[in-house]
């Protein structure tokens, strides 16, 4: 192999305080920065990830020494002095840089692991680099193959399912009577920020429509407006109950506001359609009696919070089983990279024409008996000779040193001409 | 030979059963979907095996094989694994099949405990309408059975739900509204099934004996069961009965299923116990 190197440099929340973050160069968006790392000399292909929570680039480069110091020059800029900066800077190289990849790409390094969002984003990411023709032969195999890791993690753990958050956990709970959320009626009493996070969840979800009741209608209406609902005053609440299937409560209330009677006195006209109840309200809000009626689940803050713990042990376990993947899927990606190597190469193409050609050589002469010796070693010359002409221009391009085309980019074209395995199982 | 089958027939029904079941608890417990799809496909097998093993018995004893004790609980197996094959390929419900599995593994057992002996038909029961009556009122237990084991995992769900303990079923059990769902389209499947099984019978019974109802221990049992779905039924339509009510009811009425088909043949006898 060339001294081609896979070198990721990067910020995250865990080594860099924000203040320092918000200050560094991709604040513009991805474009102008991926043309100026394109305009560096040294770089051969670059990606650049930039999120509120990590800011990592990805290239690939002989030089990787000279490189990094560009690329301080380019991230930090005359904001943050050298010394700090590389405090706060990790740099992988190869296979450590490959792994952290796919560690971020499955949500592994994310603050709340498992989190599903950073994949998008690193999708759009790696969008704007391609786009920009900025990434080559090796990233876009190294950023699809961080995909379906990603992708299998997802699938073969249950890091993704469990909810770490009491909106979250207000959606599983939903999920677990309801099935689905999929016009299902949500209706807040009070307009607190946490009921609003857990509405947009559930409204995320597929919950058809939010009311919003609070005793300052303009606010009601204000946050009604901001969820694609509509306000009711309060005293409507009762007569709601009929219509609704998930309520949730976070007025600032002293006394109960909902009694089990008059719940139950609806549940007829309900047909006794589930009802779903959190009291996020610290004092409650809903009579704890609730959870006595049939049909009716009412679940308070500590609930929820129990939840939250649960999922927690659990997403840790899963953890350690999809960083096993990651480690797995980072070994076959190193092998693949070594299929990749001139070396191989020219000998997987020199096994697979002489082969042709000797099994038509073997083919033909099965066809005729009563040649001799000598005439066979005659033929048997000519088909090495073939063989060696028709590999010698082959090999020429794959040897030449030539600047324009990378070597990874050689090898990746002729293995895909000849159709070579390329030691890699998946199709991605 | 067809002899030899037969039994050779029954032995596989056994392992390939009670292996569907070990395969279905081990999904249970991994949670892994592929080892889901080999539990089920085993489960497929056993009941291709199960329609060969009936169709060999109607050959050797000449008449469909639902009079001894052993036909009977066997077609039962039969019509609880092809109601629930026939279930799972419209719906989904999370970890059904483990607890399915389970109860058809128990009567496979229970099957192949009691004799196999084959006895002589009665005059009485030589009749086309046994396959009819006999069967239609068997395909109806299936698909009761199936609500059964619903209204388990409904009231173990409900359990976890409600005392805030989300435990080991929490996460492996399906949704509340997928388990009444369930309920709804088994009993509902089961009593109209049932509703046709008496039907049927009332008839043959004119015909054979020359009066529609005797009060025989198995039609008056019979009677209380359908009335039991009769209520579920009814309240569901009118006044919403649902979730933990209709579990209940579908709880009881399998009871009163397998009492009927158990209890009042050997404690009560009549024109129905089966023939020895």
């Amino acid at each position: 192999m060339s001294g081609e190197k896979i070198m990721l440099l990067g910020v995250n929340h865990k080594t860099t305080p924000v203040e320092v973050r918000e200050k560094m160069a991709v604040t513009e968006g991805y474009e102008p920065a991926l043309l100026r790392l394109k305009a560096l000399k040294e770089c051969r292909e670059c990606y650049l990830l930039s999120t509120c929570n990590r800011v990592e680039l990805l290239l690939v480069t002989e030089q990787p020494e000279e490189l990094k110091k560009k690329i301080l020059d380019f991230l930090f800029g005359a904001e943050v002095s050298r010394e700090q900066s590389r405090d706060y800077l990790y740099t992988y190289y190869d296979e450590d840089a490959v792994h952290h990849l796919f560690m971020v790409a499955a949500s592994l390094d994310s603050m709340i692991v498992g989190e599903a969002q950073i994949l998008g984003q690193i999708k759009e990411a790696y969008r704007h680099a391609a786009g920009l023709g900025c990434t080559g032969a090796l990233l876009n195999k190294l950023l699809h193959k961080a995909f379906s890791v990603a992708k299998r993690v997802r699938s073969e753990t249950g890091i993704g399912s469990s909810a770490v958050s009491i909106s979250y956990a207000a959606v599983q709970l939903a999920k677990k009577i309801f099935g689905s959320l999929d016009g299902k009626k949500v209706l807040l009493i009070g307009a607190g920020e946490m009921a609003e996070l857990a509405a947009e969840h559930l409204v995320g979800q597929g919950a058809a429509e939010v009311m919003v009741a609070n005793r300052t209608l303009s606010r009601a209406a204000a946050l009604s407006k901001k969820l694609g609902g509509r306000a009711v005053s309060l005293h409507e609440l009762q007569s709601q109950l009929e219509y609704v299937d998930i309520i949730i409560s976070s007025t600032g209330a002293t006394g109960l506001i909902l009694y089990k009677d008059e719940v139950k006195a609806v549940m007829r006209q309900r047909r006794n359609r589930p009802l779903f109840m959190i009291d996020i309200a610290v004092p409650r809000d809903l009579d704890p009696k609730l959870i006595e009626l049939e049909n009716v689940f009412l679940y308070d803050i500590d609930d929820l919070t129990s939840v939250v713990e649960m999922n927690k042990t659990e997403r840790e376990k899963e953890a350690v089983k999809a960083a096993g993947i990651v480690d797995e899927e980072t070994l076959k990606f190193g092998h693949w990279r070594e299929g990749m190597a001139i070396i191989p190469t020219i000998r997987a193409m020199r096994g697979k024409i002489e082969a042709i050609c000797w099994e038509e050589l073997e083919r033909t002469c099965a066809k005729m008996p009563e040649m001799s010796v000598k005439e066979r070693k005659r033929l048997e010359k000519m088909t090495s000779s073939i063989a060696a002409k028709v590999l010698h221009d082959p090999l020429q391009y794959l040897k030449n040193d030539d600047c324009e085309r990378s070597n990874e980019k050689k090898v990746y074209n002729l293995r895909n001409i000849f159709k070579l395995e390329d030691g890699d199982d998946d199709a991605s | 030979m067809i002899t030899e089958i037969n039994f050779l027939l029954f032995q596989a029904i056994i392992a390939v059963t009670l292996g569907s079941t070990a395969v279905y608890l081990a999904f249970f417990i991994s949670q892994k979907e592929k080892i889901r799809t080999v539990a089920r496909n085993i489960l497929v097998l056993s009941g291709v095996l199960q329609t060969l093993y009936i169709i060999t018995r109607y050959i050797l004893t000449g008449h469909t094989p639902i009079t001894s004790m052993h036909e009977t609980v066997f077609f039962f197996v039969w019509a609880m694994t092809w109601a629930y094959l026939s279930f799972r390929w419209r719906y989904t419900v999370k970890n059904f099949g483990t607890f399915t599995s389970i109860l058809i593994s128990a009567l496979v057992i229970v099957s192949a405990m009691v004799s196999r002996d084959i006895n002589p038909l009665p005059p009485l029961l030589r009749s086309w309408w046994l396959p009819v009556h006999a069967g239609v009122t068997i395909i109806a237990y299936g698909f009761l059975a199936l609500a059964f084991v619903g209204g388990i995992m409904y009231l173990v769900q409900e359990w976890e739900l409600k005392s805030k303990r989300f435990g080991y079923f929490f996460s492996r059990l399906p949704s509340l509204q997928a388990l009444d769902q369930l309920n709804n389209h088994c009993v509902t499947t089961g009593f109209i099934f049932l509703t046709l099984g008496i039907v049927t019978g009332t008839i043959w019974a004119k015909q054979a004996l020359g009066t529609y109802w005797r009060w025989d221990p198995k039609e008056t049992w019979t009677v209380i069961t359908w009335f039991i779905y009769l209520i579920q039924f009814h309240q569901r339509l009118t006044v919403g009965w649902r979730g933990k009510r209709a579990a209940v009811m579908a709880i009881i009425g399998f009871c009163s299923v397998i009492f009927t088909l158990w209890g009042a043949s050997y404690l009560l006898g009549g024109e129905h116990s089966y023939v020895r």
